[in-house]
């Protein structure tokens, strides 16, 4: 239960706690210090990394997660424009093959502005609700979030800037996101607009690819402008609500990524490329409370810290179905 | 300066400084949000809207900006509002004099599409639609008025805006190009509305799908005669209380510009 009060608390801003050393269970600490002797496996590893550093593979996964992304993206273009109705409609409410969709955050605003639910609105939340509960929340974000994935190669570019000392990262305070949410709720209740698709880079886009480009767009060439030369993956890490809606779905969710302390050795190859990395405060050493802990509900199970770790000890885990097995 | 440089900033300045960063992130993204609301009150947001649009504040807030409507409009009158209409990003308005609605799909398809009832679903007709208010604003330049006749396409050759012609298909639109006309009088407003033609079929015994429900209980537009000099006949049109703003009338006029147009700003008045 705390670790959930915990996942929900870092969702929302809070830095991740670290135990104190008396807070760990005794067979946690035997763990460290086992692990601490075993030169013979520390040395295997950086020998490994080293190897993998010099002959650079592509990230496979990645690769398939950004398939994924853009088919998902171009059924809904293709539907339209080849008049196939399959998936009719844009990323903030749709319909696939005739039942409704919603974005959540969008049916949200809608809600509070309009201050009044269609029976539609309610199927089209009611079935995304489930859907991205089941799948993890913010998967949402990394796999089918068409910023999402721009946001991914301007980092590509930003990194390689940084690499050079062209410029610096700016960390922002993460309770930026949960202040910005809270403020675009109270707008859409008091104003009766939807104030926040007004900037929502997602809906944006998503329009912008099934009803062709418009000015709109250069306020999302601007956001990437700033994630380039100013700060790392802003908009999706400290500001964007839709995020942190999804993220609040998949907190209880049933998939997600599973750290397993035992045949961990805390290189930290995780933590470089995750998008978010304070859900993976936990692999630093001293910090897992448990020998299997749950990534927290702000992970968007893009699963490249899976693909990073040398020594396995990320996974994807759907509880419940383990067991069906 | 330069010992600072050796020196990583102190932790609490470098939150404190991290904290004002944000602050000022965070007002930035609002206050950019926030001017979407200048398009609004200027009223520049403000246009014709699909059939079965709600009051336009409460059109604005219940609209989800998905496009659904535009996707299935048969004659592909319905576009997407930009980011320089504000808060009216992504909500769909109707270019009249480049593509009106012509009703051709009957049974209001961008209704039943609408996700959030943004285009109230309490309406099943045409002729309950109330989008706005046809009003001729030049009569002299009309043709009827000035007793002339239209022949030839009548927006030109590369006109690219749709109608559907019962007696050509009744299932598809065609180009208003495809479809010249050889009139005596020009009457092409009164013979293109929707509502009239709706109107004509109901009078002749052959309502619309055979369903007497589709029949329109009011006229909406008619040409009336004016006192002929020389037996020239001259007629003028008149707007009638059946009137539903679908802009057939203002997209059809041959005359550059129109000599009718829809006031979609009396839609409130209207409506009301």
């Amino acid at each position: 239960m705390s670790r959930l009060y915990d996942s929900f608390a870092e969702l929302l801003g809070r830095d991740p706690r670290r135990p104190k050393p008396d807070e760990l269970p005794e067979e946690i600490r035997e763990i460290h210090a086992r692990k601490k002797n075993d030169r013979e496996r520390i040395e295997n590893i950086r020998v490994e990394l080293e190897h993998k550093r010099k002959n650079k593979q592509p990230e496979r996964l990645r690769r398939k997660r950004w398939l994924v992304l853009l088919a998902v993206n171009l059924l809904f273009v293709l539907s339209f424009e080849l008049d196939i109705q399959l998936l009719e409609g844009a990323l903030t409410a749709s319909r696939f093959a005739g039942f409704h969709m919603a974005d959540l955050n969008s049916a949200l605003q809608v809600m509070l502005a309009f201050k009044h639910v269609v029976i539609n609105l309610v199927i089209g939340t009611t079935t995304v609700f489930v859907l991205w509960w089941l799948l993890g929340g913010r998967t949402f974000c990394s796999w089918v979030c068409p910023y999402h994935l721009l946001a991914e190669w301007a980092e590509m570019l930003h990194l390689k800037l940084v690499k050079k000392k062209l410029v610096k990262d700016h960390p922002f305070d993460r309770r930026t996101r949960t202040v910005l949410w809270v403020v675009f709720a109270l707008l859409a209740l008091i104003t009766g607009y939807t104030v926040y698709e007004t900037i929502s880079p997602t809906g944006i886009l998503s329009r912008a690819l099934i009803y062709g480009p418009g000015i709109a767009l250069v306020w999302v060439a601007a956001l990437l402008a700033f994630e380039i030369f100013y700060s790392r993956r802003a908009w999706c890490r400290y500001l964007c609500p839709i995020g942190l809606t999804y993220g609040v779905v998949g907190a209880t969710s049933p998939f997600k990524v599973q750290y397993h302390l035992e045949s961990c050795f805390h290189e930290g190859e995780c933590r470089k490329v995750c998008l978010v990395p304070h859900v993976l405060d936990t692999v630093i050493k001293g910090r897992a409370r448990g020998l299997h802990v749950d990534i927290g509900a702000d992970c968007t199970r893009c699963g490249r810290c899976v693909e990073a770790c040398p020594t396995s000890s990320l996974t994807f885990r759907f509880t419940g179905l383990d067991k069906l097995l | 300066m330069a010992k600072s440089k050796r020196h990583p900033a102190h932790p609490a300045s470098r939150n404190r400084r991290r904290f004002l960063r944000s602050v000022a992130l965070g007002s930035s993204v609002v206050g950019f949000a926030l001017m979407g609301y200048v398009p609004v009150v200027t009223g520049r947001a403000e246009k014709l809207r699909p059939p079965g649009a709600l009051l336009e504040q409460e059109f604005m807030a219940a609209c989800i900006k998905c496009g659904q409507c535009v996707q299935v409009c048969p004659v592909e009158a319905i576009n997407l509002r930009d980011l320089t209409d504000g808060f009216g990003l992504g909500t769909p308005w109707i270019e009249a004099r480049d593509q009106a609605c012509d009703f051709s799909c009957d049974g209001l398809q961008c209704v039943l599409a609408c996700p959030t009832g943004a285009l109230t679903h309490e309406i099943n007709y045409p002729h309950q639609a109330k989008m706005g208010l046809a009003r001729v604003v030049d009569a002299g330049r009309c043709l009827a008025v000035q007793g002339k006749g239209f022949k030839g396409q009548a927006r030109g050759p590369d006109f690219t805006g749709k109608l559907r012609y019962d007696e050509v298909d009744r299932w598809n639109p065609i180009r208003v190009a495809d479809h010249p006309y050889d009139l005596e009088l020009c009457d092409l407003c009164v013979r293109q509305c929707p509502i009239e033609i709706r109107a004509n079929q109901c009078d002749a015994g052959n309502p619309p799908s055979g369903d007497v429900n589709q029949c329109p209980p009011k006229r909406a537009i008619r040409l009336v005669p004016l006192d002929s000099e020389e037996g020239k006949v001259r007629m003028a049109p008149e707007i009638l209380e059946g009137c539903v703003g679908c802009g057939v009338c203002e997209m059809i006029c041959p005359v550059e510009p129109a000599v009718i147009v829809i006031d979609y700003r009396d839609r409130k008045e209207v409506m009301a």
